[in-house]
């Protein structure tokens, strides 16, 4: 019955007809390049346990925000204060846990990242009222973003150096303990590899149903691809040893932070209403107003989404620096609109999926990663970084056949 | 027989623009009402307005004898009031299901989200559109890439589906070919039967003709006047919309010219 598509649209990114797949798959292979250029480039470091599982950890943090901003840029909107928002949020939590609260109570960190994620939320919340209730472009509100909260980070200590953070909370971070371990990981593979086959299961007998040409061949290829994919990343993370021992490290904690939150937003986007009406707005906010979207809450509601998923990346990275500064996350805004665009978001809205993004945080922070190994100057890595953004772009407009 | 609407001196102003000036229509069950005029003369503002996508800034809204606010497009939806709006409202980067039940969406409340039941979304849009035309079975494509009668079609099925008590209809055939045309003219008057109330936007005044009870002429945002279909001419409801004439055997409104 009908022919282009593989993955209904309507069940997975409402989106481009020749869709996720092609997209996705250019992507790898692009990412598969880096990779190998840069193994040999650096004589064989690029691809060391060492190097990719702390390229696991910074990804972590770049693709946790471009999950968020992608949905800030599928509404047609776009974030630039996510990296000064990240700063001002990791600078409260430090103040807080460091200074405020009594260092060796239980409940200090907890209570701290509590807070932090409020203090996004409400960060988010403040920038969604500007931009959907007073209507003030949102490049305009979030630029005025960057420096407030900039501003903010350094007022909040004056400038200082907070540390150290709590022995638990620095977990989060990745650090030498902040990993799951050997038999956790592979605990945990099992688990989500038997959950993502059933799901497949399920949805291929949905489409069947929805008349969707669903051939098993291409959900086996595919279920076998992330199979073998996800069974080389945790035996890489477990081949990467503690300092001086012979034990494993495992899943690194960022990673588990990103896991959760890229199920959860892929949830979102697929399955609800509001993530729905989240590519309704970016289509047709016109259209999605005159079928009675509430469209100036669901802006609102994506501003507070990217406000808290700031706050989460705030915690990963002020508890793997182990302090905190006033600079933290400065640029990361730019790493992570380029994240999201080289995974297929479009800036004239209604496109975008939460896997790319994450691709494409990983193609970002390979690429600086590699360079960092080669000997670039950051100098070299912002030009690199910044025509690899353009060409991919290009790239995906062609793939995509807009005009 | 109660009145489905009454609007009473409704007006709306942009900026210095009166888009919409001091209208008074009624809509009775079962009767399709022409709303005619030029380019611009206010129609969809008019229509807009009881659609709720519009706020009015003065008048009275009367829907079952029932003072009705309209202050949003849900409200209308409530109120039995379905849209086919000239620009027909779709989403382009959405396929035909999702935009057919856009903002209205058949789904289940888990916690603070609602959980989109898709297969039943899908199945229902099938039907509705196969009903409205059997060739169009691309339901999972992107509506960017249908053909404008196409487009047409999702926006028309959407009112059908709510099963609206009044339909408006801006200008529903605009993209349509002869044959598509003829089925909505077919549609109107199955709805009509079944008691619906239909405002019906249209250029063509050999569907208006084909189709309406009665009909009314606006004029740079004014009521020319109305009139029942078999009072007048096609060239008298020409010179209503051109010259602002009201001939005798029509009603005339406040924008009707005074005659020399
Ligand atoms: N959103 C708006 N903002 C400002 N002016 C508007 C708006 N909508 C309509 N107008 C103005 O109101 C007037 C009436 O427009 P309207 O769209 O109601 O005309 P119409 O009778 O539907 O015309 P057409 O036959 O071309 O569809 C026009 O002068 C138009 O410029
Ligand atoms: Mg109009």
């Amino acid at each position: 019955m009908t022919t282009e598509t593989l993955e209904p649209p309507s069940l997975a990114e409402p989106t481009n007809k020749r869709g996720f797949n092609v997209r996705t798959l250019s992507l790898v292979g692009l990412l598969v390049v880096i990779a190998v250029t840069f193994h040999f480039l650096s004589g064989g470091l690029f691809l060391s346990a060492r190097n990719l599982y702390n390229l696991v950890v910074q990804t972590s943090v770049v693709a946790i925000l471009a999950c968020g901003m992608t949905l800030v840029i599928v509404t047609r909107n776009i974030d630039l204060s996510v990296g000064s928002v990240l700063g001002c949020v990791g600078m409260v939590i430090a103040l807080l846990q460091i200074e405020i609260f009594p260092q060796d109570a239980a409940w200090n960190w907890p209570l701290t990242v509590a807070i932090g994620i409020g203090l996004g939320a409400l960060i988010g919340a403040w920038h969604g009222v500007w931009i959907a209730y007073f209507g003030v472009p949102s490049f305009v509100v979030t630029l005025g973003g960057l420096l407030i909260f900039r501003g903010a980070a350094f007022e909040v200590a004056q400038g200082k150096t907070l540390a150290p953070f709590d022995p638990v909370y620095r977990l989060f971070g990745g650090g030498i303990d902040g990993a799951l371990g050997v038999g956790p990981s592979w605990a945990l593979f099992a688990i989500i590899m038997v959950l993502y086959g059933l799901g497949e299961v399920l949805v291929h007998r949905r489409q069947m149903r929805l008349g969707f040409d669903s051939t098993v061949r291409t959900k086996l290829l595919r279920f076998l691809a992330v199979f073998v994919v996800a069974a080389a990343f945790v035996a890489t993370m477990n081949s990467y040893m503690k300092p001086r021992s012979d034990i494993g490290r495992g899943i690194p904690v960022p990673a588990l932070v990103l896991l959760s939150v890229v199920l959860f937003m892929e949830f979102v986007t697929r399955f609800t209403t509001f993530g729905r009406y989240i590519f309704a707005i970016g289509g047709n906010i016109e259209a999605a107003r005159l079928n009675g979207i509430p469209t100036r809450r669901t802006v609102l509601k994506v501003f507070i989404a990217m406000g808290v998923l700031c706050a989460i990346a705030a915690v990963v990275t002020t508890a793997r620096l182990n302090a905190g500064t006033s600079s933290t996350g400065e640029l990361l805004e730019l790493s992570a609109i380029a994240a999201a665009v080289i995974g297929g978001a479009s800036l004239s809205g209604g496109r975008g999926t939460i896997a790319g993004a994450v691709v494409g945080a990983l193609i970002i922070q390979s690429l600086e990663s590699g360079m960092v190994l080669i000997g670039a100057s950051s100098s070299q890595r912002m030009v690199a970084i910044g025509l690899v953004l353009m060409v991919a772009v290009l790239a995906d407009k062609y793939l995509s056949g807009e005009e | 027989m109660k009145p489905l609407i009454e609007m009473r001196g409704v007006s709306k102003a942009f900026g210095g623009v009166h888009a919409v000036e001091d209208v008074d229509v009624d809509l009775y069950p079962g009767e399709v009402v022409a709303v005619l005029g030029h380019n611009g003369a206010g129609k969809s503002t008019l229509m807009k307005m009881l659609a709720g996508a519009y706020r009015r800034d003065t008048g009275t809204v009367l829907v079952d004898g029932n003072p009705a606010e309209l202050s949003s497009p849900a409200e209308a939806f409530d109120l039995g009031i379905e849209t086919i709006h000239q620009t027909l409202a779709l989403a382009d980067n959405l396929d035909a299901s999702a935009n057919l039940f856009l903002g209205r969406e058949i789904a289940w409340r888990v916690g603070p989200f609602k959980i989109m039941d898709s297969a039943q979304m899908r199945d229902h849009a099938a039907k509705v559109i196969n009903q409205l035309n059997p060739r169009f079975t691309n339901l999972n494509t992107p509506c960017r890439d249908l053909s404008g009668g196409q487009r047409q079609t999702i926006a028309i099925a959407r009112a059908i589906h709510f099963e609206a008590r009044v339909l408006i209809m801006d200008e529903p055939t605009a993209a349509l070919g002869p044959h598509e045309t003829a089925m909505v003219g077919e549609l109107i008057r199955e709805l009509k039967a079944k008691g619906i109330g239909i405002f019906l936007i249209s250029h063509d005044m050999h569907d208006v003709f084909d189709l309406a009870d009665r009909l009314v002429v606006m004029k740079n945002g004014q009521v020319v006047g109305s009139a029942k279909k078999d009072d007048v001419t096609q060239d008298e409801v020409l010179g209503m919309i051109i010259l602002g004439k009201c001939p005798p055997n029509a009603e005339p409104g406040p924008g009707a010219r005074v005659s020399q």
